[in-house]
């Protein structure tokens, strides 16, 4: 698989790391009421759909950065890489 | 009909004309007591011992395609029970045992061959950690062995030993283990079952669950409702997209692991061999043919084909270790998807919906702990009780942290 970084173009997959899906971004508040409920969720349960997945990757031999890759777990197609760190300010985080 | 050698023989002189269909197909009843999902190696084998052994007569297998398409018949075809945790050690040699006796018990030939399994040792760390799983083994009424170089290179003489990167140091055998024929072990459990009366439904793919007030009372399928007492799902692969149906998110992410075969050679590899530390790991099937693999690809997956660099990842680990194959052709590769849950143990376990059970989680050891599995999967579906070695197995272990984590990784299934 080919994932187009957005900073350096087209990378081989294997320089990264996987991580799994990008709703790991979205850490829940350790503080709230009911935290240990909602970090069960966070930590260990995933919708794993076959079909179009947000995943995270990490250019471990590359630039250190984390990429949201949209991709096809049906076909291994990649159709869009974005910065984590732009979806993770587009979520609110960081302001 | 029974089959023996005399069965052969006298088929042998009256033209074959004899031999029937090992399995019937017949249509759908509009309600069955269990309805199992899934007509791989699992639920086959729990709708046979639902029968044999829990006397359930009215059953059927739903398989949306072919029975034994999936990973029964994807695999490395590995049988063993070498586990350290005390979760793990006793279901996988309870399935261990049902293995030694299985091809009396359901009269077909699976081919079960305890040619042994070998897991080799190059550091003394590795030592150490195989010492104390090699103990936990033993006190679970499983056998295993420590070997050292020289007991090893009598036995595999054209290992490389003297690698520089990773020198054998040992190896930490289970003599016990071995290899399967694959898909005559789901051939075997439908035959067993369909001669006990279980209906066993091809080309029937559940698209829902009916659910009325909490409770399952049966599937939708593409041939339409089927109403049950029970259902029970073992769709390994396919969970997180099964159990979506019932509302479910699960601990669960689907991957796929590549494996290989080599052309026919001569007798070469008398066993299993386990080359950890060079993610490789070889038998030779009784065809002739090395069959091999390595690890995950590691990212989510449904494809049941893998990509390019795991292929090299693997074929570097067989050089490492087995510089003689380094002419020998690969045949064929293919994928199989694994459900990797989040500690790298199974769930056999009872869910939210009553009447809803689920079965899966089986990373890429599903297919050494078929018998166990169906056995302890039928016990919780006759008696609504966990089997004594499946306890463990439960959904709220993780919310509990009582996870079984065999190699320490935490909730990030690709490395487990």
């Amino acid at each position: 698989m080919i994932i187009d970084h957005p900073l350096l173009g087209p990378c081989d997959a294997q320089e990264f790391v996987y991580k799994g899906d990008a709703r790991l971004i979205d850490r829940p508040d350790g503080m709230a009421e009911e935290a240990h409920v909602a970090f069960f969720d966070y930590a260990y349960l995933r919708d794993n759909p076959a079909g179009v997945h947000r995943e995270l990757w990490f250019h471990e031999q590359g630039d250190r950065s984390w990429l949201v890759v949209t991709r096809n777990t049906v076909t291994h197609a990649i159709v869009q890489v974005e910065l984590a760190r732009d979806v993770a300010r587009a979520g609110g985080r960081g302001t | 009909m029974r089959y023996s050698g005399f069965r052969v023989l006298k088929e042998a002189l009256t033209g074959h004309k004899g031999w029937k269909p090992a399995w019937r197909a017949p249509a759908p009843k509009p309600h069955y007591d269990i309805v199992i999902v899934g007509g791989g190696g699992h639920g086959l084998a729990t709708a046979y011992y639902l029968a044999r052994q829990f006397r359930q007569h009215k059953v059927a297998v739903l398989e949306k395609g072919w029975i034994g398409g999936g990973n029964v018949g994807r695999n490395t075809t590995i049988i063993r029970s070498n586990y350290l945790l005390e979760g793990n050690e006793p279901f996988y040699e309870f399935s261990l045992k049902l293995w030694e006796g299985l091809e009396q018990d359901f009269n077909y030939n699976a081919m079960v061959s305890q040619r042994g399994i070998l897991n080799l040792i190059h550091t003394d760390a590795q030592r150490d950690a195989f010492v104390r799983r090699g103990n936990a083994m033993i006190l679970n009424g499983a056998d295993a062995e420590l070997l050292s170089p020289a007991q090893i290179r009598r036995e595999y003489p054209f290992l490389n030993f003297n690698d520089a990167r990773f020198p054998i140091k040992g190896g930490l055998a289970q003599r016990r283990g071995g290899t399967v024929r694959h898909d005559a072990v789901a051939w075997g459990y439908a035959r067993g079952a369909d001669q006990r009366g279980v209906d066993i439904i091809q080309n029937c793919e559940v698209t829902g669950f009916r659910i009325e007030t909490g409770t399952c009372v049966g599937v939708e399928t593409s041939r339409g409702f089927i109403g049950a007492g029970k259902v029970g799902v073992a769709v390994a692969g396919s969970s997180s997209r099964v159990m979506a149906h019932a509302g479910m998110r699960l601990p669960i992410e689907s991957h796929v692991l590549q494996a290989f075969v080599s052309e026919g050679l001569k007798p070469v590899l008398p066993g299993v061999i386990t080359f950890g530390a060079g993610h490789f790991y070889c038998s030779q099937s009784d065809k002739g043919g090395l069959v091999f693999g390595g690890d995950i690809d590691g990212y989510n997956s449904y494809a049941q084909r893998g990509n390019l660099p795991v292929i090299e990842d693997v074929a570097e680990g067989g050089m490492a270790l087995f510089p003689g194959l380094g002419r020998v052709r690969l045949l064929r590769l293919w994928g199989g998807i694994m459900d990797m849950s989040m500690d790298g143990s199974p769930i056999i376990d009872r869910t939210h919906v009553c009447g809803l059970y689920f079965n899966g989680g089986w990373c890429y050891g599903g297919f050494k702990a078929t018998p166990a599995s169906g056995w302890c999967f039928a016990h919780l579906l006759a008696t609504d009780t966990p089997h004594p070695t499946a306890t463990a197995y439960r959904f709220d272990r993780f919310e509990r942290g009582r996870m079984i984590d065999e190699k320490g990784m935490g909730a990030q299934p690709n490395l487990h």
